[in-house]
C-alpha cells in the first residue's frame, strides 16, 4: 500500500515500530539576523521498553532534543511521532525530568508530588495516597511536609522523580538528572531508577555526558556530535543487573567504553 | 555552660547523606541575650535623650523653638482630656487604612490583569513610570479641585501613593515567574488557568507582598500631606494649626503621635516580612 510507504519513508521502514520516532528534526533559534542551529536532520527511532541513552558533550543539542520530544517546543522542521501520531504538545504519557529542579517552592513534598494528579482533577484522597506511595518509593518517607528549600539536592531530585511518576507516564525523558549530585548519591539514584524501570515496560530516553553512566544504564547508546549528528549507535549487551563496581572491569564494558570515548573525541574535532 | 545537646531526637534523612535533626536546649542568655541587650540599649538611649532635652530646654535652648518633653507631655495630656487627640488621630487612621486598601486593591488587581499580557505591559510601561515618578504632593492641589477638601481627597492621595508601588512590584513579581515552573505545569497538561492559579499567582506573591510592605508608610505620608495642604481635622491639621499658633509643644506632640503610628505600621510590615520569607523561592 502506498500509504504505508508515506508513514515509513525509506531507510526507517525496516525498524520495528517505535514508541518515539523522530524524523529529519531541525531546530533553529533566531538570533539577530542569524539563526542558531541547535539540531539538524536528526532522526531516531526508540523502541518500546528500551532504555536509550543519548551521550554527548555539552552543546550538542541534547537538551534541545528532549525539549522537542517532551512537546515543550516546536521543531523548525521535521516531526516527532509518538505511537504513530504527530506530537503537537506536552502529553501526560511522556514524563520529563529536566536538568534543574522545577518543584514549586511554595508547596511541600506531598503537594508537589500530587500536583500532576491534582491538575488532572483527581480527588484529594486518592491523589494523596498515590503521592504517599511514590514518596516512600523514592525514599523520601518522613519528609512529606518539607519544602523544597529545606531539602538537599539529592532529595529534591527524588521528589522530582516522584512527581514525574505521579502522572504515570509510559515514556520517561531524563535530562542529565543526576548531573549535579556527588558520585555516591548518583550511583544510588541510578540504581533506584533502574529498579523503577525494570519490569514496567516503560521506555526511557536518558541524556548524559558521562560514559560510565551511559554504560551502567543503557540498552542502547547513541553518541551525538555537533548539531545532533549521530556519531555512533550501539546496543549495550552487558548482563543486567550491572553492579557498578564489577561491571567496570568487564572486558565488554572496557571495549564499549573505549569505542564510546573514541566516538566522543572524534565528534569534538 | 548552660547549653546541652541531646542527640536522641535526631532523625536522619534517606541514605546517609540526609541532614540530621537535633533538639537542643539553650538557656535564656543564649536564646534572648542579644535581643535583651539591644532593647536595654534602646530604652537607655531614649531615656538619656529625653533627659538631656528636658535639662537643656530652658537654660540653654529656647522652649519656644524646641519645646520640651514636659511641655509635650502636658499638651498630650490636655488633648487626651478634651478628646482632641483621639478625634484627629482616628480620622488620620481611617484615611490611612482606606487609602491603603483602595490603592493596594486597585494596584494588585490591575497588575494581575495587565502584567501577564506582555504586549500591553510593554506599551503602557513608560506611561506607568512617568505617572509613578510624579511627586504625589504635586497632585494635592488638583485633588482639591476634583474631590474637595474633605477626607475623600486624603484617602485618594494616600491611595495613589500606594497604588503605583503595589502595581509596579506586583507586575515585577508576575514577570519574574520562573518559566521552568510554567513549563513544569505545561508538562502536566495544565491549562492556562492552571498556570495562572498554580504558578503565576503564588510565584508573584513575593512581588505583591514587597509592594504592600514598601507602600504602607506611603499611605501615612499621603494622608498627612493631604491634611497639611487643606483640612480642618486630622493629625496633619493639628500640626499646621499648632504651628500657625506658634505652639511648638503641639507640633512636637503631634509628631510624637505620628511616629507611634509609623512604628505600629512598621510592626505590620515586619509581620508581612515574616510571611514573605516563607515564600522565598529556591536558590539554585
Amino acid at each position: 500500500m502506498s500509504a504505508s510507504t508515506i508513514v515509513h519513508p525509506a531507510g526507517q521502514g525496516t525498524d520495528a515500530d517505535g514508541v518515539l520516532e523522530v524524523r529529519d528534526l531541525a531546530k533553529h533559534f533566531p538570533k539577530g539576523d542569524q539563526d542558531l542551529v541547535a539540531l539538524r536532520e536528526f532522526s531516531i527511532t526508540v523502541r518500546p521498553g528500551q532504555f536509550l541513552v543519548l551521550l554527548g558533550r555539552s552543546g550538542c543539542g541534547k537538551s534541545t532534543l528532549l525539549n522537542l520530544m517532551a512537546g515543550l517546543t516546536r521543531p523548525t522542521s521535521g516531526q516527532i511521532l509518538y505511537r504513530g501520531t504527530a506530537l503537537s504538545g506536552p502529553s501526560t504519557e511522556i514524563g520529563y525530568l529536566t536538568q534543574h529542579d522545577t518543584l514549586m517552592p511554595w508547596r511541600d513534598v506531598t503537594r508537589n508530588v500530587e500536583m500532576p494528579r491534582e491538575l488532572r482533577g483527581e480527588g484529594k484522597r486518592s491523589r494523596r495516597e498515590e503521592a504517599q506511595r511514590l514518596i516512600e518509593l523514592v525514599g523520601l518517607g518522613g519528609f512529606e511536609h518539607h519544602f523544597p528549600r529545606e531539602l538537599s539536592g539529592g532529595m529534591r531530585r527524588r521528589a522530582s522523580l516522584a512527581r514525574m511518576l505521579a502522572a504515570d507516564p509510559e515514556t520517561l525523558l531524563l535530562d542529565e538528572p543526576f548531573g549535579a549530585l556527588d558520585a555516591q548519591l548518583r550511583t544510588e539514584l541510578q540504581g533506584e531508577l533502574l529498579r523503577l524501570w525494570q519490569g514496567t515496560g516503560r521506555t526511557v530516553v536518558f541524556v548524559t555526558h558521562d560514559i560510565e553512566e551511559a554504560l551502567l544504564l543503557a540498552d542502547r547508546v547513541v553518541v551525538l556530535g555537533p548539531v545532533g549528528s549521530v556519531l555512533l549507535d550501539v546496543d549495550v549487551d552487558l548482563q543486567r543487573p550491572r553492579d557498578p563496581d564489577e561491571v567496570r572491569v568487564d572486558p565488554r564494558f572496557v571495549a564499549l567504553h573505549k569505542s564510546l570515548s573514541v566516538a566522543l573525541k572524534e565528534g569534538a574535532r | 555552660m548552660s547549653a546541652a545537646t541531646t542527640t536522641d531526637a535526631g532523625t536522619a534523612g534517606p541514605g546517609s547523606a540526609g541532614p540530621l535533626q537535633v533538639r537542643t536546649a539553650r538557656g535564656f542568655r543564649e536564646k534572648h541575650g542579644r535581643r535583651a541587650t539591644v532593647w536595654a540599649w534602646r530604652a537607655g538611649l531614649l531615656v538619656a535623650l529625653v533627659a538631656v532635652w528636658q535639662v537643656l530646654s530652658g537654660p540653654v535652648l529656647d522652649p519656644q523653638y524646641v519645646s520640651s518633653p514636659q511641655g509635650i507631655w502636658e499638651r498630650l495630656a490636655g488633648w487626651i482630656a478634651d478628646g482632641t487627640l483621639w478625634t484627629n488621630t482616628w480620622i488620620t487612621i481611617q484615611e490611612i487604612v482606606l487609602g491603603f486598601l483602595l490603592g493596594a486593591g486597585a494596584g494588585a488587581v490591575l497588575a494581575y490583569l495587565i502584567a501577564p499580557i506582555r504586549v500591553v505591559w510593554t506599551i503602557l510601561d513608560p506611561y506607568v513610570m512617568a505617572l509613578y515618578a510624579i511627586p504625589k504632593v504635586a497632585l494635592a492641589p488638583l485633588f482639591i479641585v476634583w474631590f474637595g477638601i474633605g477626607t475623600d481627597m486624603k484617602v485618594l492621595l494616600a491611595a495613589v501613593s500606594v497604588f503605583f508601588l503595589v502595581f509596579i512590584n506586583t507586575a515585577a513579581g508576575v514577570h519574574q515567574v520562573d518559566s521552568a515552573l510554567v513549563d513544569a505545569v505545561r508538562l502536566m497538561n495544565g491549562s492556562r488557568r492552571d498556570v495562572a492559579l498554580k504558578v503565576v499567582l503564588p510565584a508573584s506573591m513575593t512581588g505583591l507582598l514587597t509592594g504592600l510592605r514598601v507602600s504602607i508608610p506611603y499611605a501615612l505620608i499621603g494622608a498627612v500631606i493631604g491634611e497639611l495642604v487643606a483640612s480642618n481635622r486630622g493629625l496633619g491639621f493639628l500640626i499646621s494649626d499648632s504651628s500657625a499658633k506658634f505652639d511648638t509643644d503641639g507640633v512636637f506632640a503631634t509628631l510624637l503621635v505620628l511616629s507611634v503610628i509609623a512604628m505600629v505600621l512598621n510592626g505590620l510590615v515586619g509581620l508581612i516580612d515574616a510571611r514573605t520569607s516563607r515564600w522565598k523561592p529556591l536558590d539554585t
